[in-house]
């Protein structure tokens, strides 16, 4: 059963309640999605351990029920 | 779940070649987008690279996500490193952070 975007900020929210998200349906098929995710989680952590932050908060789906995230993840910037 | 003989076999395949990419499908026959794009990428930097098809292994298909705690493929390893999947790849590529990693590894990456 492919996810629904608002399952997905759902839990990323969860996980990081600073985070803005913002979803796109890649292809309208609720299966093959883009990400952004902002938080100040983020700080000082390299992409591969960010993105594995939100693999986490996604609880085991990625790569699963959820075939594809094109995920893009940052702090946002010191001001 | 990772075995010790994946595991033992993984830690000689990545470092058997200074690029190794896990993917699904072969370099020349990519059987998914995600594993065409790096292999792309690759192959416009001129960087060789050593491909393993994990569709031919389940062992290795899902030891390979264990041991690098990533739970998709493609998979790229630098010098026995592991650097990203598709989209980290990509994003490295697109802000020139790809081929600073390479030439600092000794790793020449032009574009043709």
């Amino acid at each position: 059963m492919p996810m629904q975007a608002a399952d997905i900020e759902t839990l990323i929210k969860d996980a990081f309640p600073d985070a803005t998200v913002v979803i796109e349906d890649l292809r309208g098929d609720g299966d093959h999605y883009a990400c952004r995710v902002v938080s100040a989680a983020f700080a000082g952590k390299s992409r591969v351990q960010q993105h594995q932050m939100v693999y986490k908060a996604l609880g085991g789906r990625m790569g699963g029920e959820l075939h594809a995230l094109a995920l893009q993840t940052s702090a946002p910037p010191a001001d | 779940m990772l075995d010790d003989a994946t595991k033992e076999r993984i830690e000689q395949d990545i470092k058997s070649e200074d690029v190794v990419l896990y993917m699904k499908g072969t370099p020349v026959f990519p059987q998914c987008g995600f594993s065409a794009a790096v292999v792309g990428v690759l192959t416009h930097l001129n960087v060789p690279f050593r491909g393993i098809n994990v569709l031919e292994d389940d062992s290795v298909r899902e030891g390979i996500k264990s041991f690098s705690d990533w739970p998709t493929i493609p998979q790229l390893y630098v010098k026995g490193e592991f650097v990203g999947g598709c989209d980290i790849v990509r994003e490295m590529y697109e802000t020139g952070e790809l081929t600073e990693m390479f030439q600092t590894r000794g790793i020449d990456a032009q574009p043709a």
